[in-house]
């Protein structure tokens, strides 16, 4: 076998048999990048887990340590209850496989691709199942090369799910898709979660792990910095709603920042203030409060604001609040 | 400016540089080599073993234009087929003389045998020699040529066929997402060496057919044996394919490497021009190339007839490149 296994210390802990998967301590470098730093992780059994984190974080090498695809250089990682280094063929059959950027064949059809990596598995479903449930039943004898985007895609994780597998790992499986190609696989993951089926997925877009994830990590710098469930993080942030304003005018630039921070934060309601490139942010508790709030203090102080929003508070915003950037660079 | 970016584009392509301007100067030195000393090369001509033998040697050997060698009644067709002797001379009264007039520098040889001959009237009494024209299919260049092109082919469509699937899956990251599943990586190699052998026999039947059909070249010895030799030769050039393809992570990188390992097969194994043109110390290192291994074992079967067995050593040798570079390949196979 050509992939570098590892074996752990002697010391074994007893398998945890309701935990899907298990980080310990784990750490891979990549010359002097250190991409995972001491990452601790559980997912449970059923669970659908979301790694979330801006691109580099260090979500894909985790998730392909955890596939066994690569040797972490400290700390270990259980599966199912197992690790990587022995009968690794009998646990992969267990488990199903989304990566990024895999192209296919091009000259295959949709129902060769998918039969092709169902003879790979002892038992699975059934190709029509898999179709039906992906959504490309009229694709069935389309070459892969004719296909969208968004149904490569779908064809992707349907090549995950051929051999019907207990955990199924997903490496941002929407990413560059359009809103109704999302809304698509979303659903196919619905379905498998209705097999009691456990999913460990990466993604940088927020609204999909809030839809889709029962807990979700906040990874970035190779570590874990917040987990909880989707509402808890949020919640986390003590604030429900987020003003969003710019000021304009030429006094704009000559305010001090550090001094007008402390001013926003003092006003009624509202709880932090950061500025995030032009504009600025304030979480409240109580928009009605905050928002008069400022209004009056730019009136007295003769600021000029040249917009505001506001918003419900996402886990984009537990993830500014956390590192002070964006999970995408847009 | 146009222009100016696109020269600069051309010269930053390694790969273009190679091609433009060091590939040329290496094909026209080692053809030049091959064929520097044509001219003056002497004119063979063999003599049949036998009672008047050593007279005619001496004759013949006394021209300086020719080099005179003997030979046993039953070598004598290989030797004109493989261009190692111009003429056959058989002694006796009148002498006879045995060539394929097809061929020019046989006819010339003939000329100048009978000149020396008739000159020294050791032909016989002063009479006519007695012709004998040798044009059995077998002995045309095309003949020759067609087990240099099905060896040519055969390492050309196994390098590509296994290197080339490799490349594409490892450069697609197919590879990889293969390897997340309970496939077994032994069964995906497998794979591809019986996909080629598939392949294979489609191949000889198009190229031997047509072969057959238009030039009406056969095979002297038997088909189970050239299909055995085929597949020797199938066998060691995926295994190189497969060492070629072990580590590339792109076509351009992949195909650079075919490249260097082709080409000088092309020109040093006797596709289409003897390795015997080659300076005698470099035969030995042409003789140890795989493709020659392999256009020799077919020649030898389809020319000479001979059997799998009479062509052992040439198997032999097919065989271990291709279990060598099979073996390294595994070890170094960069499966993500």
């Amino acid at each position: 076998m050509g992939v570098p296994y590892w074996f752990s210390s002697m010391t074994r802990p007893s398998p945890s048999f309701d935990l899907a998967l298990k980080c310990v301590d784990l750490v891979k470098r990549y010359g002097d990048l250190v991409a995972v730093d001491h990452l601790q992780l559980t997912v449970k059994r059923g669970e659908c887990f979301g790694l979330l984190g801006p691109n580099g974080a260090g979500k894909t090498t985790t998730i392909e340590i955890l596939e066994g695809l690569l040797a972490p250089d400290a700390g270990h990682v259980e599966v199912l209850g197992r690790r990587w280094g022995h009968d690794d063929d009998a646990l992969r059959q267990r488990l199903g496989v989304h990566l990024q950027e895999t192209q296919f064949d091009e000259r295959l059809t949709v129902v060769e691709t998918l039969r092709l990596f169902r003879s790979f598995y002892t038992t699975g479903q059934d190709i029509t199942t898999v179709l039906d449930t992906l959504g490309l039943q009229s694709k069935t004898n389309t070459w892969v090369v004719k296909l969208s985007g968004g149904q490569k895609q779908r064809l992707a994780v349907g090549c995950a799910l051929v051999g019907s597998p207990e955990l199924l790992f997903l490496d941002e499986p929407t990413t560059g898709l359009d809103p109704q190609s999302r809304r698509q696989l979303w659903s196919v993951l619905k379905t498998f979660r209705e097999t009691k089926g456990t999913i460990l997925l990466t993604t940088h877009y927020m609204d999909e792990a809030e839809v889709l994830c029962d807990r979700v990590a906040i990874v970035d710098r190779g570590q874990v910095i917040a987990l909880g469930t989707p509402k808890e993080l949020i919640a986390s942030l003590g604030a429900a709603q987020v003003i969003e304003f710019g000021v304009g005018g030429p006094d704009a630039a000559m305010r001090d920042a550090l001094e007008l921070k402390d001013t926003l934060e003092r006003l009624p309601g509202v709880r932090t203030a950061r500025r995030d490139g032009g504009l600025w942010q304030l979480s409240t508790t109580d928009l009605q409060l905050g928002l008069p709030a400022l209004m009056r203090f730019a009136e007295a102080e003769q600021m000029a604001i040249d917009s505001v929003a506001t918003h419900t508070a996402t886990l984009e915003d537990v993830f500014v609040a956390l590192t002070g950037k964006h999970l995408r660079d847009d | 400016m146009l222009t100016a970016v696109r020269l600069k584009l051309m010269l930053r392509e390694p790969e273009m540089v190679f091609w433009v301007f060091v590939f040329p100067v290496l094909m026209a030195l080692t053809l030049g080599i091959a064929f520097q000393n044509r001219e003056d090369e002497p004119m063979t001509v063999a003599v049949r073993n036998g009672a008047a033998a050593n007279a005619l040697v001496t004759t013949l050997a006394a021209t300086d234009e020719l080099e005179v060698i003997t030979t046993r009644e039953t070598n004598e067709l290989g030797l004109l087929r493989d261009g190692r002797a111009h003429l056959i001379v058989v002694p006796g009264t009148p002498v006879t003389y045995r060539f394929d007039p097809a061929r020019p520098e046989s006819r010339l040889t003939r000329l100048l045998v009978d000149r020396t001959l008739s000159d020294t009237t050791d032909r016989g009494h002063g009479s006519e020699a007695r012709l004998e024209e040798i044009s059995t299919p077998g002995s045309r260049y095309i003949d020759w040529l067609i087990p240099g092109l099905l060896g040519m082919n055969i390492m050309g469509t196994g390098m590509w066929g296994v290197g080339f699937a490799i490349v594409v899956a490892r450069s697609r990251k197919l590879l990889k997402r293969m390897v997340a599943t309970p496939m077994r990586r032994s069964h995906f190699l497998a794979s591809l060496v019986l996909a080629r052998l598939a392949f294979l026999g489609l191949e000889m039947l198009a190229l031997l057919g047509f072969a057959w059909w238009a030039f009406e070249v056969r095979t002297e010895g038997s088909v189970a044996g050239l299909i055995g030799v085929a597949l020797a030769g199938a066998l060691s050039f995926g295994g190189i394919g497969l060492l070629t393809a072990s580590r590339a992570r792109t076509i351009e990188g992949v195909s650079g490497i075919m490249n260097v390992v082709m080409v000088p097969m092309w020109v040093c194994s006797g596709v289409f021009f003897a390795v015997t043109n080659f300076p005698d110390a470099a035969q030995p290192f042409m003789r140890l190339l795989p493709l020659t291994a392999l256009i020799d074992a077919l020649r030898g079967v389809m020319l000479n007839g001979e059997s799998i067995l009479g062509v052992g050593p040439e198997l032999g040798l097919m065989v271990a490149w291709g279990t060598g570079t099979f073996l390294l390949a595994v070890r170094t196979f960069r499966w993500q």
